[in-house]
């Protein structure tokens, strides 16, 4: 774990402690915490490397890497004992009383479990505190190294040489896990591709720290990281720019927002990357227009509210191009109108709904799963909708390309639900895989439409499937029209009580339709074994921290099964109730209040289900308290509903 | 072969009210597009909701009603889909200065290449005459319990505020003279704004189209003094000549004293154009240079068995660890 204050370059520093361990040939997992602020407010990073798959967090720290004295007060009883904490003894007289941004119920407990050992307050009482309970304290004397580097590179300037805190921060603790120094100085070359010098100062960091730490500590740190040679391609991904890439590879050429957390750092990252290099291979006659053309674009547009955002989208949608609009909760809610109006005008659009805590503001930075409903009832009177969750990061890049094809196929407004935790983990995965994506637009017509009936274009013509023929706006030789109104077959108002009614049938019928043609690996994941003591019900980010405890539940013998939904709607009803009808004891995962999940399940199968775990701190689910939580239910011993608590 | 006006014409029923303002604010769009002689399928109207909201209904092209007050950002999605539609907004005064006023001032920071013609009627219209942002203070229009408690706002000075290239008022009721300020609208490049006023005669009673053609104005001879008058008539010049900061201030200063006469004179034409400011598809050609020739509506984005055409490998190589 590496923390500090906001600004301080916390996040760079844990970028290249898990870039450096990924390099070395480690599963990475990272999360971030962080408050809604931008400078001074404390914030950290929790890494975890395994030789093995990891998918989650957990609870307690063997290494905390820090370099101010927040981070001591708050984490160093979380560090196990004979872990490690690092620290800069300068600091060592702070007290606790002294710390503005520490919430007075964390000082007050904190005080009270320093006074029962008979401690003081200040930095040094609570290392000694966690030095009793068996944790090794490293200080490290950061200012007198820098200067070291300083001298080295002409640099007196104490505060440009303190930027440099929290590499040295990260070094130690490489140092002290006798990792390859030179791995970690090729991490922090990528970290600063574009800055050379900072990169040059931050790599002599590395070597006056690893000196350092060697001859004053060497080997009193039982652990060791030696890197692990690697048979597969990996990538070093982050929930945002995963979304990014898959909606480029997608065909999103429109992209809408209005900035909010933890959405907004995908547009972003869409407007840095939005010149679009296009696969253009001479003689493919199709492509002849694209001889002259190497590359494409994708606008990306800060709007002024979400209102624009989506229904500039729309309008994108309406002319044909692959559109969609990334939001949170506060921003959904604007949504709601114009999402309507899509699926009263069979417009495709996709919106990535990045759940965070609510309601309303609620904690920003923080995360929850709350908005399953939501996503399913956004917006007034009844249209069809498509909504998926996805699990983990390979999730999020297939199931955003899917987002798009199922928005063109059944011309229909896509939610696609993700996370804060999601958005904000960095983690290892294997290459992911171009080849096995497929891009589907229906029938989609663009550019020129020949027919010999007129020029007005039945858009909205009946068909077996509900789904018609669906010429862009701006297609050559026809016209036709579009309205929030009810509407008759080429878009003009219509109350008529009959043609309501068919419009309805044929809306709404392309929900069947994609029921029956989205395949069911689309549509959720069966993990463990068919026969299990308990089964679990869960959707979205929690996956990974399910999947870790039933892997530790299964070494002590107990059977755990777990059933992810992912699409939500249509919501897979037959394949659900098959599974949880055979189920011996059902426990709902989610990290919300309600569970809403399980009452979705409950409407649409009548099977009920009792036994929830929730959470709704803000924090996502370590795989230990999972663990502990799905233990509970497995001995029986656990009430109907377990609410999970961890975190700072 | 040229355009005729019927083949612009629907055979919707059309339901405004006898006497509307907007019959004439339809026959001015019509003949424009007639006179201009555009090709139907590349012409998109979009529209708010209120009762002009339903005008796209009764044009043949293209036409999108859309949410009340949206019709702005639904449009710039169109546009900026596909540069080369010609993007025709309309939309009440409610629907563009009360719900959608936001949009209003940033669609003018974006400068995109449409038109925005108001109906400014100074009443909600379809929702039974409640008193519209443009209805001043004081006035109690028929359907109002009390006279309008607020201050109306000046369409034309916010425009000017807002970054509108082209700012015009035009009259219903002179429809010759409204198509042509249609015509210099969507020929205009970058966003033209044109306020029409549209009296409506089951509502406002006061801004009646008796009041405009000076009925109760009668000049020392008895004869009624129209209350439009015509800028062009009066040597006014709205448009800037050169890009020079001394010249914009010049002629928006000019435009903004303009947009005061409100009354017994009133002026029409247009107030200000402006067309040296980049329009928002110059802007975004100038990050991505095959923006306009080649636009998200015309990207290619798969080939035919489906396989995507970005390459996007190249970005995972970025995050590739070996
Ligand atoms: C979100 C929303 N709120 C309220 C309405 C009800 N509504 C319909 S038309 C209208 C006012 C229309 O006035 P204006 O925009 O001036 O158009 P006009 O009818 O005068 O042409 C309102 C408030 C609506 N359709 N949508
Ligand atoms: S209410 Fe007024 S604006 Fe609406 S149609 Fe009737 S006259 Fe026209
Ligand atoms: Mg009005």
């Amino acid at each position: 774990m590496i923390g500090g204050a906001q600004g301080s370059g916390v996040d760079t520093s844990a970028n290249i402690f898990a870039r450096a361990a990924a390099q070395g040939g480690y599963h990475v997992f990272g999360k971030r915490e962080y408050y809604s602020n931008i400078k001074g407010e404390h914030s950290y990073f929790q890494v975890r490397v395994s030789s093995k798959i990891i998918r989650s967090h957990v609870d307690t720290v063997d290494m905390l890497a820090s370099f101010d004295e927040e981070t001591v007060f708050r984490h160093a009883l979380e560090v196990r004992p004979d872990g490690a904490i690092v620290y800069d003894p300068d600091l060592k007289m702070k007290k606790l009383e002294d710390v503005p941004t520490i919430e007075k119920n964390v000082k007050e407990s904190l005080v009270r479990r320093l006074s029962q050992s008979g401690l003081g307050t200040t930095m040094q009482d609570i290392l000694e505190l966690a030095r009793k309970r068996g944790v090794h304290l490293y200080p490290i004397p950061y200012m007198d190294l820098l200067k070291q580097v300083g001298q080295k590179f002409g640099e007196s300037s104490l505060s440009s040489l303190s930027r440099m805190t929290n590499v040295m921060a990260v070094a130690s603790s490489y140092a002290l896990l006798s990792f390859d120094s030179s791995i970690l100085k090729d991490a922090i070359m990528k970290v600063f591709r574009s800055k050379q010098k900072v990169a040059e100062m931050n790599q002599a960091a590395v070597d006056v720290v690893y000196s350092f730490v060697q001859e004053k500590y060497d080997g009193s740190f039982g652990y060791t990281l030696p890197p692990i040679k690697v048979n597969e391609r990996r990538i070093f991904m982050r929930g945002n720019v995963t979304v990014g890439i898959a909606k480029e590879l997608a065909g999103c050429r429109l992209q809408t927002y209005y900035p909010i957390t933890p959405a907004s750092d995908e547009s972003e990252y869409l407007e840095a990357h939005e010149v679009i290099e296009l696969d253009n291979l001479p003689g493919e006659p199709e492509l002849a227009e694209q001889q002259t053309v190497k590359n494409g674009s994708i606008v990306v547009v800060q709007t002024e509210d979400e209102i624009a955002a989506i229904t500039m989208a729309i309008g994108g949608g309406l002319a044909g191009v692959r559109s969609s609009t990334s939001t949170s909760g506060p921003g959904f809610s604007l949504m709601a109108e114009g999402l309507g109006w899509a699926g009263m005008n069979e417009v495709p659009v996709v919106v990535t709904l990045y759940q965070r805590a609510g309601p309303s503001t609620g904690m920003p930075t923080r995360h929850e799963q709350g908005d399953l409903r939501f996503a399913l009832f956004t917006g007034h009177g009844e249209f069809p909708r498509i909504v998926l969750a996805s699990g983990d990061l390979e999730e999020v890049f297939y199931d955003t390309v899917r987002a798009f094809n199922y928005a063109e196929r059944y011309q229909t407004p896509v939610i696609h639900i993700i996370d804060k935790a999601l958005a904000n983990s960095d983690t290892t995965l294997p290459m992911l895989d171009i080849a096995k994506v497929k891009i589907d637009r229906g029938v989609t017509i663009t550019g020129k439409y020949e027919t010999n009936n007129g020029v007005e274009f039945p858009r909205f013509k009946q068909t077996e499937t509900g789904i018609s023929l669906r010429p862009a706006v701006g297609t050559k030789g026809v016209v036709y029209w579009l309205t929030g109104d009810e509407h008759d077959e080429f878009g003009h108002i219509s109350e008529d009580p009959t043609n309501r009614v068919i419009m309805m049938d044929k809306r709404m019928k392309k929900l069947e339709v994609a029921d029956r043609e989205i395949p069911l690996s689309e549509k959720v994941n069966f993990f463990g074994p068919e026969e299990a003591k308990i089964t679990v019900l869960s959707w979205g980010s929690t996956k990974g921290a399910i999947l870790d405890a039933i892997d530790w539940l299964r070494e002590e013998g107990i059977d755990v099964n777990f059933l992810q939904i992912r699409l939500i709607n249509p919501f897979p009803t037959e394949y659900v109730s098959n599974v949880l009808s055979r189920a011996k004891k059902i426990v709902d995962v989610e990290m919300n209040y309600s569970g809403q999940l399980a009452e979705v399940t409950m409407e649409k199968t009548c099977i009920p289900i009792k036994n929830k775990i929730v959470k709704y701190n803000g924090r996502p689910m370590s795989c230990e308290e999972l663990y502990h939580a799905l233990k509970s239910f497995a001995e029986g011993t656990a009430p109907t509903r377990v609410v999970l608590t961890n975190g700072s | 072969m040229a355009l005729k006006l019927t083949d612009l014409k629907t055979n919707v029923h059309n339901d405004w009210c006898p006497g509307c303002g907007d019959f004439g604010i339809l026959n001015a769009v019509q003949m424009a597009l007639a006179e201009m002689n555009v090709e139907p399928s590349n012409v998109v109207i979009v529209s708010g909701i209120g009762c002009s909201g339903k005008m796209p209904h009764y044009i043949k092209t293209y036409g999108v009603h859309t949410l009340h007050g949206r019709l702005l950002p639904f449009a710039s999605g169109i546009k900026i889909a596909n540069p080369n539609l010609e993007v025709v907004c309309v939309g009440g005064d409610g629907d563009g200065m009360g719900i959608g006023a936001g949009h209003f001032v940033n669609s003018g920071r974006r400068n995109l290449d449409m038109a925005y013609i108001v109906h400014d009627n100074g009443v909600y219209g379809l929702t039974k005459g409640q008193a519209s942002p443009t209805l001043k203070l004081g006035m109690k229009t028929k359907s109002l319990p009390k006279p309008n408690i607020n201050q109306a706002v000046n369409p034309l000075l916010l425009a000017i505020a807002s970054g509108y290239t082209f700012v015009a008022r035009g009259y219903a009721y002179d429809v010759r003279h409204l198509k042509e300020l249609i015509k210099k609208a969507i020929n205009h490049k970058g966003f033209a704004f044109l306020d029409v006023l549209q009296p409506c005669p089951t509502y406002n009673d006061i801004l009646t189209k008796e009041y405009w053609a000076g009925e109760d104005n009668l000049d020392p001879s008895g004869k009624p003094v129209p209350r439009v008058y015509k800028l062009e008539e009066t040597g006014y010049d709205g448009v800037v000549h050169e890009n020079t900061e001394e010249e914009i201030e010049r002629k928006v200063a000019q435009a903004v004293l303009k947009s005061f006469e409100f009354g017994d004179r009133t002026p029409i034409g247009v107030f200000y154009q402006n067309e040296f400011t980049p329009t928002y598809e110059e802007r975004l050609n100038s990050r991505m240079p095959t923006y306009r020739t080649y636009p998200p509506a015309m990207q290619r984005i798969a080939r035919d068995d489906g396989t995507p055409l970005a390459k996007v490998q190249k970005l995972l190589d970025e995050l590739s660890l070996t």
